[in-house]
């Protein structure tokens, strides 16, 4: 479904991503762990359009969509719930949803919305509120219900447990199981990569740049290099 | 201190207030969007001012009924204004979209100076005389102890209209809430699906096209037409937006109001001379109790 092949994105001199390849197929979830600074966020930053790669191609659903601008990118189908969040914190839990339905027909609105409320019905409760009195919990849901207002494909979800505390993090990742279930190809970047690990199919390590490893999220779970690294032992 | 007197310089203060308000919004509007001062806005209102002159002279001969010409001349004037914003922005402002902001800043400045001399070249420097577009009639009260002129009520009520329509629109139209999420993260709207370029376009269209408004009701007022009458109120109107709070909507209404208020008060009790400077201080005080202006928001972000 995905295909990232080559890419090299630089920030000014900077070379913070040499040569990264992966794929996602279709109805997986594969996980991008890595330190701080590996250049996970960079990597999603660059699949949607926010940043350029010099080399290679990114090609989703067969087509190459470099160069695209990233407000189009979400229209073929891919939608990316970004690091930290950034939900519009001064406008209603709503509004913040019909702005996730941008690309869509508005006559798809309501609908939408109804299967976002369903999924998280705390949302429903606060559909009124303004978005920056919202908890941490409950903006990363509303990040969530409203990526999943434009019907993605793949979703990208960018360090979804951040901030959270850890009974939050276990509803998130039930949460992203759910929608794998129905049907969207989850694409997850994380620093958790005990959680994240233990609920993706397939998973690729970054380091400072490159990709160092990969394999199922089993096969990473048990790997020595990995548990010394990232899973504490 | 005489209560006629001091109504008559209230209204007054509102309706100079009320046309603040219109020119501030397009200020708070472009800068909650496009994060830059865009200082051609006051030049923008003298070319709609020239356009709605020429438009009226042009049709003062024809047999028109009533107030066509005038109508005529702002919506021909609110056109080529809305132009003239978005094509500003197009060739001088969207280029520098990733440049330091003083570049952008010093780049206004000089499209606002491209535009005072290519109304100089055009039209000369020589004063033109705005016909009101209401002609000079009174509204009389209280046996002839209070009389109000007809422009200064349709300042208002033109005010008033302009504000609930701008208000609908951000808060019910798909376009205005997008523009509402752009001003808040770019690049959050991007992810969404919204084209911010585009965004930023129809918020430059917008602007000008109330300045166009705003030059045809100032002129109405305040008669003599020059290339450089709308750097005066321009600048008072970013004054007044910076008050109230730029990037704030109600900001700009309640910043524009309070400034013709105090500006006409100023002039009436203590010195017309002064009035500016007067204007000014009161300005620098604001802003040293509220940095962010009277509605200004001081951001917080929950990480």
């Amino acid at each position: 479904m995905l295909k990232v092949n080559d890419i090299n994105v630089y920030y000014g001199a900077i070379h913070a991503i040499k040569g990264v390849s992966f794929e996602v197929n279709d109805g997986e979830i594969v996980t991008l762990i890595g330190a701080n600074g590996a250049g996970k966020s960079t990597t999603l930053q660059t699949i949607s359009g926010l940043l350029h790669t010099r080399t290679g191609s990114i090609e989703f659903m067969g087509k190459n969509i470099v160069g695209v601008p990233p407000h189009k990118v979400v229209a073929h189908g891919l939608a990316q719930v970004p690091e930290g969040r950034r939900v519009f914190l001064q406008m209603t839990v709503e509004e913040n949803l019909e702005m996730g339905a941008y690309t869509r027909p508005n006559s798809e609105i309501e609908a939408g919305i109804a299967d976002v409320y369903q999924r998280f019905p705390r949302l429903q409760e606060r559909r009124r509120q303004i978005a920056g009195t919202l908890s941490g919990g409950e903006q990363q849901m509303l990040a969530m219900g409203r990526a999943l207002m434009s019907k993605p494909k793949l979703l990208m979800l960018d360090e979804p447990s951040m901030g959270l505390a850890p009974i939050l993090v276990e509803q998130i990742f039930d949460i992203i199981r759910e929608l794998n279930r129905a049907g969207v190809t989850i694409l997850l970047v994380e620093q958790n990569a005990q959680m994240a690990l233990s609920i993706a199919h397939r998973g690729y390590v970054l380091e400072t740049g490159k990709i160092v490893a990969t394999g199922s999220g089993e096969e990473l779970l048990e790997d020595e290099a990995v548990k010394k690294a990232y899973l504490g032992g | 201190m005489n209560v006629m007197n001091f109504l008559n310089y209230l209204i007054s203060g509102i309706s100079l207030g009320s046309i603040y308000a219109i020119i501030a919004l397009g200020y708070t509007m472009v800068y909650g969007i496009a994060k830059m001062l865009n200082f051609a806005h006051g030049d923008v209102i003298m070319v709609g001012a020239y356009i709605c002159f020429f438009v009226m002279s042009g049709l003062s001969s024809a047999a028109l009924p009533p107030f066509a010409a005038p109508i005529l001349g702002t919506l021909v004037a609110m056109v080529v204004c809305t132009v003239l914003g978005v094509v500003i922005e197009r060739l001088a402002y969207k280029p520098l979209r990733q440049a330091p902001s003083l570049a952008v800043l010093i780049t206004a400045i000089g499209v606002s100076y491209f535009l005072q001399n290519a109304a100089q070249l055009l039209w000369t420097s020589s004063p033109k005389y705005f016909t009101s577009v209401v002609g000079n009639a009174q509204l009389t009260l209280f046996d002839g102890r209070l009389t109000i002129s007809a422009v200064t009520l349709l300042t208002i009520a033109v005010c008033i209209i302009i504000m609930l329509a701008l208000t609908t629109f951000t808060n019910k139209t798909k376009m205005g809430k997008a523009m509402r999420a752009c001003s808040e993260d770019k690049g959050a709207a991007q992810l969404m699906g919204i084209d911010v370029n585009r965004t930023i376009s129809v918020t430059f269209a917008i602007g000008s096209a109330l300045a166009a408004v705003a030059g045809v009701l100032f002129m109405s007022a305040y008669p003599s037409l020059t290339p450089t009458t709308g750097s005066m109120p321009g600048i008072k109107a970013f004054t007044a937006a910076v008050f109230g709070g730029i990037g704030s909507i109600p900001g700009a209404l309640l910043g524009g109001l309070l400034l013709g208020i105090i500006e006409t008060f100023a002039r009436a009790y203590i010195s017309t001379e002064l009035s500016t400077a007067i204007v000014f201080a009161v300005l620098i005080v604001v802003l040293l109790v509220k940095p962010a202006g009277l509605l200004g928001k001081t951001v917080r972000e929950k990480v």
